[in-house]
C-alpha cells in the first residue's frame, strides 16, 4: 500500500481529457495558520484547512508514542476533565492517554454513581467541575447538541467525544487520518459508510469531514436505517453493497446500535448480514488495496466477519493507534486557543 | 352608571363589517354606542383618546396553557390572565392538560373560579375528551359543559383510537360542543423537531408532518359520517391546510388554528439546539409557513391562537431532546401576527382581527368577539405603528421560554378593556 503519494508530481500531470473528472487536490494548510477555536463541537463547524491542520498536527504527535519516554510537556500543569455521561471504553481511554502524553492530568467523570443519578442536570455538573478550575472538557453525551449547550453556557473548552447520533468529530478525524496515511490523500477518494446511518454520529462526522476534504461518500444500508434526507448532506445513497464495492477506496463498517432503537428496523441479523455484512466474498469484489475500517466496538459475524476484520485490508487497530495522535492534536490545539483567549481578556 | 368613551380610533369590527374612524361608548360594561357619540351621551364618561389607533373587539385566544392546577411553577391562571391582557386578549381558553387534567366538572369550576378571582381577562376553559387524557374512556363532557366548559380536547396528545374518537364525535354532536384535536398520530411520533434534512444533520429524531395529516384525515372521514363541529388545533403542515380547505368545501363544520411560531419560524431555527425553538407540532419548512399564511388569509384557518405554553427556565435549560415542548406567546402575539401577515402584504388588520375575534368566538360557540351594541364591553386598542423590543424579563407571564426575545416588532396593543374596565394600559 502506498505510504505517501507524491502530490507535487500528481499536480504537474496534465489533465488528459475534459470529460474525465478533474483531479481534486488535497487541502493544504496555509502558512502562518493559527488555530483559534476554543471548542471542537463537530466537523460541521470546521473548514477544510482546520481539519487538515488537525491531521497535520496529529502527524507530528504520532511519533511521541514511539519514544521510550512517551510524553511531551505541552500541557504540563493543566487538568483535562473527561465527562462521560454515556459509556465508552475506547474513546475515554484514548483521550485519557492523550492527555497524559501531553503531561496534563486527566480527571474522569462517569454518570453512573455521580450526581446525575441524584437528578443534577448536565449543565450543573459541568459548571461544578469548571468551578474546580478545569478549563478543558472532553464530553460524551447521549443527547445530540448537549456539548453545544454546555459550550454556549460555560467559558470552558468543550471537545465533543460523541453526542447522541449527531457528531463524533475525533472519530471521523482519526478515520480520515488513517485513510490519508494509507492511501496518501483524501481528495478524489470514494468512501462507503455501511450500516446504521440513522443512529450513527460516526457516519455524520465522516460524511461532513470527508466531503470537505474532497472525497466522495456513499452511504449503504436498508432504507429503514438511512434517512432519505441525508442525501442533502451531499452524499449518495445506495441500498446495495455489492453494486458499489468495486469503485470504493475505503469501506467504513458501522455497528448496528441496537441500544438506540427498539428494533424492528430490519427483519433479522441473519438477513442483515447476508445483505450488508462484509466477508471475504465481498472483499474479493473490491479493489486490492481497499481499506476496511470499523470505529468499534465490532459485532463480529454481524456487520463484519472475523476473517475480514483480522485480515490484511483491515485498518481497525491502526485506527485506534491513530486516534491517540488525533486526540493529542485536538487537546493541544484547543488548549492553545484557550491561551489566546486568556491573553486577549 | 359607569361610562367609558373611546374616541376617534379606527374602529374595526369584522362581525359587523365595520371599519371607520368613530367612537365607542361602553355603559355599565356593555357596548352602548358605536359611531359619533353626542356630548350628551358622553357626559361623565372616562375618556380614552384613540386617534391613530385601532379599536377592535377584545381579542380571543382559544389555545392557552394556564398550567393550573398542578404546574404553578410554570404559570398560574392569574399570571396567564395578566399576560393575556398585556397582549391585548380579553378572553383566553385554558387547555385541560393540567395536573390533574381538567376532566370533570369540579376542575372546570376551579379554573373558572380562579379566573374570576384574577379579575383580568375572561378565563374560559376546555375539558378533556377522555378521562385523564388517556384516550380510552370518554370524560363527563355533559357535566363539564354544564359547569361551563366551552369545548373539549385532549390537547398535548391526539385521540389515537379511532373507535374512541368516533364515540367522542357522536357524543359531542349531541351536546353541540366543539371537539378540538391535537392532530398527531402517536405511533408516528418519535422525535423533538421536524423530520427532514436539518433533523438528520443535527442527529435529532424527527416528527414527520404525516403524523398530523393522517389523524386529521381520519377525523375528517369520521366527521363526514357523524357530523358536528371539529376544530383542528395548531396546524403546521401544508398538506393539513389542503385537507381542511377541502373538508370545508365539502360542507363540513371544521375550524382550524395557526400559531405565531408556525407562521414565522422554520426548522432551521433549531440549528443551535436552543430549546426555545422546540414545540409540538414542530417548526416546519418555509413552504409550510407560506401555506399556513395563505390559509389564514383565505379563511381556511379561521383562528389565530398562540398555544401559549410556559415552562420554567430549568426545564428548558436541558438537552434539546429532553427539554419540554412549547413556548409562550400571549404578550407578543399581535405583533407577530402583524409581522407574518400584514408586513408581508398578505392581508390587512381587518383580517388579522377577524381571525382573533370572530373566528375564535365561532369555534367555541360564543357571542363574544364583536362590538355590536348590547354585547359585553370587551375592547382592545392597538397602536399599529408602535415599535418595541421583546424583553422576556418584562413579561407578566411566568414563562421566559420565548424565541422572539430581543426581536424588534411593530404594532402592539396599548389598552385592554374587559367588561368596560381597563385591565391593561401600556406604560408610555
Amino acid at each position: 500500500m502506498a505510504k505517501k503519494a507524491p502530490t507535487a508530481s500528481k499536480r504537474n500531470k496534465p489533465v488528459a481529457t475534459r470529460k474525465r473528472k478533474p483531479k481534486v487536490a488535497d487541502v493544504v494548510v496555509p502558512e502562518g495558520f493559527v488555530w483559534t477555536k476554543k471548542d471542537l463541537l463537530g466537523l460541521d463547524e470546521l473548514s477544510a484547512e482546520e481539519i487538515t491542520y488537525l491531521l497535520d498536527t496529529a502527524e507530528s504527535f504520532s511519533e511521541v508514542s514511539t519514544r521510550s519516554i512517551k510524553k511531551v510537556p505541552a500541557l504540563r500543569g493543566q487538568v483535562v476533565g473527561l465527562l462521560f455521561f454515556e459509556n465508552s471504553t475506547r474513546t475515554r481511554m484514548s483521550f485519557e492517554l492523550a492527555a497524559a502524553r501531553l503531561s496534563a492530568d486527566p480527571i474522569i467523570f462517569t454518570s453512573s454513581g455521580s450526581s446525575v443519578s441524584k437528578g443534577e442536570t448536565t449543565l450543573d455538573t459541568v459548571k461544578n467541575i469548571e468551578a474546580m478550575g478545569v478549563d478543558i472538557f472532553v464530553m460524551r453525551h447521549g443527547q445530540s447538541g448537549a456539548p453545544h449547550m454546555v459550550a454556549r453556557k460555560t467559558s470552558a473548552s468543550i471537545i465533543n467525544a460523541g453526542d447522541g447520533p449527531h457528531e463524533h468529530p475525533t472519530q471521523a478525524l482519526l478515520d480520515i487520518y488513517t485513510i490519508r496515511e494509507k492511501l496518501g490523500s483524501i481528495a478524489g477518494k470514494k468512501v462507503a459508510i455501511v450500516g446504521d446511518i440513522a443512529h450513527s454520529r460516526v457516519a455524520r462526522s465522516n460524511i461532513i469531514g470527508l466531503q470537505k476534504l474532497g472525497a466522495e461518500v456513499v452511504v449503504v444500508g436498508p432504507p429503514t436505517l438511512i434517512p432519505n434526507a441525508i442525501a442533502q448532506m451531499g452524499c449518495s445513497i445506495s441500498h446495495s453493497l455489492d453494486e458499489v464495492l468495486p469503485e470504493l477506496d475505503a469501506i467504513n463498517m458501522l455497528r448496528i446500535q441496537f441500544e438506540r432503537f427498539g428494533g424492528g428496523l430490519f427483519p433479522s441479523i441473519r438477513e442483515y448480514h447476508k445483505l450488508y455484512g462484509m466477508n471475504n466474498a465481498r472483499l474479493a469484489q473490491c479493489k486490492d488495496d481497499v481499506l476496511i475500517m470499523h470505529p468499534g466496538p465490532m459485532n463480529r459475524g454481524v456487520e463484519i466477519t472475523s476473517a475480514v476484520a483480522d485480515g490484511p485490508n483491515s485498518t481497525i487497530l491502526r485506527q485506534v493507534t491513530n486516534g491517540l495522535a488525533i486526540r493529542m492534536a485536538v487537546l493541544y490545539s484547543v488548549f492553545q486557543a484557550q491561551g489566546l483567549l486568556r491573553e486577549q481578556s | 352608571m359607569t361610562k367609558l368613551l373611546i374616541q376617534q380610533g379606527r374602529v374595526i369590527d369584522p362581525a359587523s363589517k365595520l371599519n371607520k374612524v368613530c367612537d365607542v361608548l361602553i355603559e355599565d360594561g356593555v357596548i352602548s354606542q358605536v359611531g359619533t357619540v353626542s356630548p350628551h351621551h358622553a357626559r361623565g364618561a372616562t375618556r380614552i383618546k384613540a386617534k391613530g389607533k385601532i379599536v377592535c373587539p377584545g381579542l380571543i385566544d382559544v389555545h392557552v396553557h394556564c398550567r393550573e392546577p398542578g404546574q404553578e411553577g410554570k404559570e398560574t391562571i392569574a399570571t396567564a390572565s395578566a399576560a393575556a391582557v398585556a397582549g391585548g386578549f380579553t378572553t383566553i381558553v385554558a387547555m385541560p392538560n393540567t395536573s390533574p387534567a381538567i376532566d370533570q366538572h369540579t376542575s372546570v369550576d376551579f379554573v373558572l373560579h380562579r379566573g374570576r378571582q384574577a379579575k383580568l381577562a375572561r378565563v374560559l376553559t376546555t375539558g378533556c375528551i377522555t378521562k385523564d387524557r388517556k384516550g380510552e374512556e370518554l370524560a363527563e363532557m355533559g357535566m363539564m359543559q354544564e359547569a361551563g366548559a366551552v369545548a373539549f380536547t385532549d390537547d398535548g396528545t391526539g385521540i389515537a383510537d379511532s373507535k374512541v374518537m368516533q364515540r367522542a364525535m357522536q357524543y359531542a354532536k349531541m351536546l353541540d360542543a366543539t371537539l378540538m384535536q391535537h392532530c398527531q398520530d402517536p405511533t408516528l411520533f418519535g422525535g423533538s423537531m421536524n423530520s427532514g434534512p436539518i433533523a438528520v444533520r443535527m442527529g435529532l429524531g424527527g416528527i414527520a408532518p404525516v403524523g398530523e395529516e393522517i389523524m386529521l384525515l381520519r377525523d375528517i372521514e369520521l366527521l363526514e359520517r357523524i357530523g358536528g363541529h371539529y376544530h383542528a388545533q395548531h396546524l403546521s403542515s401544508k398538506k393539513s391546510i389542503e385537507l381542511v380547505r377541502t373538508a370545508k368545501k365539502d360542507g363540513l363544520t371544521v375550524s382550524a388554528e395557526a400559531t405565531p411560531h408556525h407562521l414565522l419560524l422554520t426548522d432551521a431555527a433549531c440549528m443551535t439546539y436552543d430549546s426555545n425553538f422546540k414545540m409540538n407540532p414542530p417548526l416546519r419548512t418555509a413552504a409550510d409557513v407560506d401555506a399556513l399564511r395563505r390559509g389564514v388569509v383565505d379563511g381556511t384557518i379561521c383562528c389565530l391562537a398562540t398555544d401559549h405554553a410556559p415552562h420554567t427556565q430549568e426545564e428548558k435549560d436541558l438537552e434539546f431532546a429532553l427539554a419540554p415542548f412549547g413556548i409562550v406567546g400571549l404578550e407578543c402575539a399581535v405583533s407577530l401576527y402583524a409581522k407574518a401577515l400584514i408586513d408581508t402584504g398578505l392581508c390587512g388588520w381587518e383580517t388579522v382581527i377577524e381571525r382573533m375575534t370572530v373566528g375564535p368566538a365561532a369555534s367555541i360557540h360564543s357571542d363574544l368577539g364583536t362590538l355590536k351594541v348590547g354585547r359585553p364591553g370587551d375592547v382592545t386598542i392597538i397602536d399599529p405603528e408602535l415599535e418595541w423590543t421583546v424583553d422576556v424579563d418584562r413579561f407578566a407571564s411566568k414563562g421566559r421560554n420565548c424565541p422572539w426575545n430581543g426581536w424588534t416588532l411593530k404594532g402592539r396593543p396599548t389598552t385592554t378593556i374587559v367588561n368596560g374596565d381597563i385591565k391593561f394600559q401600556l406604560e408610555k
